[in-house]
């Protein structure tokens, strides 16, 4: 398994280089594989998980961003998130579920041959908004839904 | 709401004695033509998709779950396991009409020659024992997995199950029958109370669902259980889930009720392995 | 068995890519029904999408993702019959990687 560890370190580091000789890094995503972003997922609180993954917490509410998730989720466990968006130069999309003791669930680096688009299924500790955060041309943009999560009587 | 349950506790009283003269072909045109009733809107075919098909906000979930369902992953380890030779060099194969492919639909059955119910988990076990293998573990992990290839193969095939023309066949239903019906657990519930005569209300957060066409989709990947489970590990689950003392994995008892419980659902089509909540 | 599923499709110029994964995806959270013990955090950390040698995209995971987890992304510039590879780390130092051809 290291073998596939320095495989990966291997293609980061051409894809690096590639990034730096072309000078815009557009081709490609900005972080490299090879570098988890564990602070970002360590924050306890939401902006800490934007911050972390986006580098601010400052984001404005967007209507060009869907994001799709059920009203009420038929299991906290696995409830399906989509998040897409008509904006273009999209690199970065972040879930966030507020209430989650780690409450970034995941983030993604999009080259631009991306479409803003990324679904996923998430757990979700409990009633709480799940928020995602879009990256383009250095601004954030976000869109907000609050997904109940039930106590079940029999299947739950 | 009064209204209701007078009804329902009248229709109950007058079932009652009816149901011991009736016929399981009686019986099955009853259950059927029941649900039929309450959920009018429900194409009959549908009724295979459990609570999807009469819940659209589930049913958008599940939707979105079936795009790619965690329940492929055990039908390809399924796959690996059907075809795997045991130490003999002799496979599943081997043990089943049509090489087991396609048969999920006449599962349970009746064996005459030894007076039992014979389910899916049961002839795979059977399977490995008589070809010197250890039996499999009956509620989840690779027996659930070989069902679920085994059922994936038989979608689209139409639930058949027969129950032939000897008391012990009969005797075996009116079991599985009687404990559909049979009040249990602190909680005091009868299969029957949740998925035929409450079926569609509301039980805390949870849609309960209509007993009709239950178990064509087993073996389930439950979301709740993070993966795959025989239809006996559900039973086991909704008996301890009204505080009951569940029975074991392929007891007699439970091999009855699913007999009787898979029969009422004669006519509807397998779409097994299935994903649920 | 390789314990990544794919599925890729081309149409009008773009290309769906949809993963299915088997991991535990432990949060580390969790305590042992039986032990009383917390289960040790079990999860992918990194996911990386290749198409013809570029990386396209790549995921960033914390234990909140589901169990047997879904990805679904849309790239532009392939075409059916290229290949594209999915790769997954977790925070045990596995992973694994599997490629199919987009249709």
């Amino acid at each position: 398994m290291n073998l596939l560890r320095r495989k990966f370190l291997k293609t980061a580091t051409y894809v690096g280089a590639t990034a730096s000789a072309i000078g815009t890094g557009v081709l490609v995503p900005q972080r490299v594989l090879g570098a988890y972003n564990a602070a970002a997922f360590d924050a306890k609180d939401v902006n800490g998980a934007i911050s972390g993954s986006m580098g601010s917490d400052q984001h404005t509410a967007s209507d060009a961003i869907k994001l799709k998730a059920p009203d009420i989720a038929e299991n906290g466990a696995v409830v399906p998130v989509t998040v897409s968006s008509s904006m273009s130069n999209v690199e970065a999309i972040s879930i966030v579920a507020s209430a989650n003791p780690s409450p970034l669930t995941s983030s993604y680096q999009l080259s631009s041959a991306c479409e803003a688009f990324v679904s996923t299924r998430i757990k979700m500790v409990k009633t709480s908004n799940v928020v995602a955060v879009l990256k383009a041309d250095g601004k954030l943009y976000s869109a907000t839904k609050e997904v109940k999560v039930t106590i079940g009587g029999c299947g739950g | 709401m009064k209204k209701l349950l007078t009804s329902v506790s009248i229709a109950l009283l007058l079932a009652l004695p009816l149901s011991t003269m009736a016929t399981p072909q009686q019986d099955q045109e009853a259950f059927q033509d029941y649900y039929k009733k309450r959920f009018p809107g429900t194409p009959f075919d549908d009724f295979i998709n459990g609570v999807y098909s009469i819940d659209p906000a589930s049913r958008e979930q599940w939707e979105e779950i079936e795009e790619f369902p965690p329940y492929e992953l055990n039908m390809s380890k399924g796959e690996e396991l059907f075809n795997k030779p045991f130490a003999n060099g002799k496979t599943y194969a081997s043990c089943f009409a049509n090489g087991g492919m396609g048969i999920r639909q006449n599962y349970p059955y009746f064996d005459t020659g030894r007076g039992e119910v014979i389910t899916l988990e049961l002839a795979i076990n059977e399977c490995r024992e008589a070809n010197g293998e250890k039996p499999l573990k009956w509620s989840k992990g690779p027996i659930a997995d070989i069902s679920a290839y085994m059922a994936y193969t038989s979608r689209g095939n139409v639930i058949d199950i027969k129950i032939p023309d000897d008391p012990r066949a009969v005797a075996a239903y009116e079991r599985g029958k009687k404990h559909f019906y049979q009040k249990r657990g602190q909680l005091n519930m009868a299969c029957a109370d949740c998925h035929k005569f409450y079926a569609g209300s509301m039980v805390r957060a949870d849609l309960l669902s209509p007993a009709l066409g239950h178990l064509s989709h087993f073996p389930v990947y439950r979301s709740k259980w993070g993966g795959m489970g025989t239809t006996h590990r559900r039973y086991g689950g909704c008996n301890k889930q009204v505080r009951a003392k569940p029975y074991k994995s392929q007891s007699a008892e439970y091999r009855a009720l699913e007999y009787f419980h898979t029969y009422m659902s004669n006519g509807l089509v397998v779409n097994g392995p299935g994903a649920r909540k | 068995m390789a314990s990544i599923k794919i599925r890729a499709k081309a149409k009008g110029g773009v290309t769906t890519v949809k993963t299915l994964m088997s991991h535990p995806m432990e949060t580390g959270l969790r305590k042992d029904s039986k032990t009383g013990k917390k289960i040790p955090a079990n999860h992918i950390t990194e996911v990386s999408a290749e198409h013809n040698g570029n990386v396209v995209m790549t995921a960033n995971w914390g234990g909140a993702i589901s169990k047997n987890p879904y990805l679904s992304f849309k790239f532009k510039g392939a075409a059916a019959g290229d290949k594209i590879k999915i790769t997954w780390v977790d925070n045990m130092g596995k992973g694994d990687s599997a490629e199919a051809a987009i249709k």
